[in-house]
């Protein structure tokens, strides 16, 4: 596995991405793509759903990568790699390319959960050997904070705002991971920037497989969040320690929890550093949507916990 | 030579002979998703993978939205990459058509054109291929499979010239091409590989010693120059398929001069325009009525996009009136043909007078007998300009 000094020495002798990003500082996305990227050894080809990642890392004539790399559209990054991959085993069987190389697909969750959850469901499906990272803040930030269908129960969206009637979004987050498992592909995992060293062993294990691969990262954002940038691994560590993103994965079907919080926090703990749940409890707080997210919270680890063959020892 | 390629005549649908000149050009990748009438040309694709008569990756994606996108995917690459598709399928991967073309991806499509819902209908019109009209993708139209053979063959050369770069449509009438059977006659495999030859991408995505980054975010300082050169590209198509034109007649003996078929055209007084498989229905009205003397003709277009204005502008003033069939709405304007061979003519001081049909939507068949009678109309100086329509119940 590799440590931070191999991390690092990586990232000095190669730099693969990071020339002049404009993403803001603060920003979770940076810290996914260069542990991504530097859990790989060898050449890596990426592609890249339209968002955040994309519109701040290749402002023409500008690149901040240093790998090759394409987009081509929001709702397609798993498609479009499908076709990158299916290329590259065409040209190395006719001779036309000898080395090894490896393929990460990278998108929010606006371009996974919603609009390019058909196009991810067909590549898994498909069996192509990539790594599809999706780095997940749980809102379209790109476009404005609106909701996605990973932005969570009571939590301010710009398209579903808290108001007189309103508590903020209506629905719990869907359960991405969960459905991508359930295309029986040979790795899956959910992980934080948190805790980079299991997302750094992570992307080596999925990287392996001969096959597809999916990693759902939580990534979290200051200003659609809502709290002070330099919190930006705290707030992801507190979502880690509260249940409410279990760090697990599922390797050739058997499901294994990474994480098991010490003394797990309460939700609460984790929704009051954040501007985007502040409606929750001022004026007064909103007990029963508090105690809602708690509810599923709770719900979802149960299941989990049920589901593990391995559970660490606190 | 001409004994060499007779004994490949066959008896083909429209779809077996795209499905054959695809084998014979074995492209590196496929895309693709069922949609009627294009699936035949799948299946029989398919099928020359699965007995190993081509080394082809066929991607059998979820959606045509997936197919463009994996198939820019993979001419981005570094693969010789093509498609078929039709209808909603096209009108589903539109938004990618213009990033591939934007991309400048030299893939080949085949379009087994049929009508666009609402309502859902699954015979044959332009509407589809009217989709691309803007996209910057260079468009052929066949008027029989044969025809559609040889523009197959004739696409990636166009489509992968380095002043080029953009995708080709080869456009086949749905059903009326796709499910008849013609004679057709094919070339030999090894002189389609000889023509074709080997795809030489400059900057394959997969060169990782030179990383590029390939399909970035363009602001206003640069878009529009970026835009301005799919321009050039688009603009070079004329000239780059008159030279693949000129060596598919030495290889096949097969004649295909520019832009347009003119079929007694240099002499006639009155004239129509049209694209697909109803020139050879527009041929037998011009022939029954030459045989009574008049003197009509046709110009049957092949390329559509670049369109080919001065050309079809030379080739039409001069005459008397001229009717230009349309088998696709624009809706709130004239038809598409009508508006690229109306604005062709704009600068002619000896333009014709102009007529606009619309024919043939959803399927709806169109006789040799009622193309005569636009013959006949188009000679009456005093028939309305406004649009007419060729077996319609009004």
């Amino acid at each position: 596995m590799a440590n931070i000094k191999t991390l690092a020495r990586r990232e000095e002798k190669q730099l693969r991405f990071g020339w002049g990003h404009a993403l803001c500082a603060g920003c979770g996305i940076p810290i996914v793509v260069r542990t991504v990227l530097n859990s790989i050894e060898g050449p890596v080809v990426v592609a890249n759903a339209t968002g955040c990642l994309e519109v701040a890392t290749t402002l023409f004539p500008y690149t901040a990568w240093n790998v090759p790399w394409v987009h081509t559209a929001f709702e397609n990054a798993a498609a479009t790699i499908s076709g990158v991959e299916t290329a590259y085993r065409v040209l190395k069987k006719r001779g036309k390319i000898a080395k090894e190389i490896r393929f990460v697909a990278f998108g929010g969750d606006g371009g996974t959960y919603d609009i390019g959850l058909q196009a991810l469901s067909g590549a898994l499906e498909r069996g192509h050997r990539f790594l599809y990272v999706c780095y997940d803040n749980e809102a379209y930030m790109n476009t404005g904070i609106q909701r996605s269908s990973a932005t969570p129960l009571g939590a301010f969206a710009t398209t579903e705002p808290p108001g007189k009637t309103s508590f903020g979004k209506h629905r719990h987050r869907k359960d991405l991971t969960q459905i991508v498992i359930g295309h029986h592909i040979p790795y899956v995992a959910q992980a934080s920037i948190s805790h980079w060293q299991d997302l750094s062993r992570k992307v080596e294990r999925a990287i392996a497989k001969d096959g597809p691969s999916f990693i759902n990262v939580m990534s979290t954002c200051f200003r659609g969040w809502r709290f002070e940038a330099k919190l930006t691994t705290e707030i992801a560590r507190l979502a880690v320690e509260s249940r409410f993103w279990p760090l697990y994965e599922v390797d050739e079907g058997e499901w294994r929890l990474n994480y098991l919080p010490e003394e797990p926090l309460d939700v609460r703990d984790w929704l009051k550093l954040q501007g985007r749940f502040a409606h929750l409890f001022r004026p007064e707080e909103k007990k029963e949507v508090i105690a809602q997210i708690q509810a599923e919270v709770d719900r979802q680890w149960e299941e989990l916990l049920a589901r593990c063959k391995v559970v660490p020892t606190v | 030579m001409a004994a060499r390629v007779s004994e490949r005549l066959q008896v083909l649908t429209g779809h077996q002979a795209v499905a054959e000149a695809m084998r014979q050009i074995e492209p590196d990748v496929v895309a693709a998703y069922p949609i009627t009438p294009q699936s035949e040309i799948m299946h029989y694709f398919a099928e020359f993978v699965a007995n190993g008569k081509v080394r082809t990756e066929l991607i059998t994606v979820e959606s045509e939205h997936s197919a463009m996108s994996a198939c820019i995917g993979a001419a981005v690459a570094g693969a010789r990459t093509m498609t078929a598709t039709a209808s909603q399928g096209l009108a589903l991967m539109i938004e990618m058509v213009y990033i591939a073309s934007a991309m400048r991806c030299p893939i080949v499509m085949a379009i087994a054109n049929r009508a666009l819902s609402g309502p859902i209908n699954i015979h044959c019109d332009h509407s589809d291929a009217m989709l691309g009209r803007d996209a910057g993708v260079a468009q052929l139209f066949a008027e029989d499979a044969q025809e559609a053979y040889d523009f197959m063959v004739m696409a990636p050369r166009i489509a992968e010239h380095e002043d080029v770069l953009l995708p080709v449509w080869v456009n086949l009438d749905g059903f009326t091409l796709t499910h008849t059977a013609d004679v057709v006659e094919l070339l030999e495999d090894e002189l389609v590989r000889e023509f074709v030859g080997e795809y030489r991408p400059k900057y394959p995505l997969l060169d990782v010693d030179h990383p590029t980054t390939q399909g970035p975010f363009a602001l206003p300082e640069y878009y529009f120059e970026l835009k301005r050169q799919q321009v050039d590209a688009i603009n070079s198509v004329p000239r780059v398929l008159q030279e693949v034109q000129a060596e598919f007649a030495r290889l096949s003996g097969r004649e295909y001069q520019g832009f347009f078929e003119p079929y007694y055209l240099d002499d006639a007084e009155y004239a129509m325009v049209v694209m697909g498989s109803t020139a050879g229905t527009a041929k037998e009205a011009v022939d029954r009525l030459r045989e009574r003397g008049e003197r009509v003709g046709l110009l049957k277009l092949w390329l559509f996009r670049p369109f080919p204005r001065e050309e079809v502008a030379t080739a039409l003033e001069g005459k008397e009136a001229v009717a230009v069939l349309d088998r696709a709405f624009s809706l709130g304007s004239y038809g598409p043909l009508f508006l690229e061979v109306s604005s062709a003519l704009y600068e002619s001081e000896r333009r014709p007078r102009l007529y606009n049909y619309t024919y043939g939507l959803g399927g709806r068949d169109t006789t040799a007998s009622q193309l005569e009678a636009v013959f006949r109309q188009i000679r009456d100086e005093h028939l309305s300009k406004e649009m007419h329509y060729i077996n319609l119940r009004e």
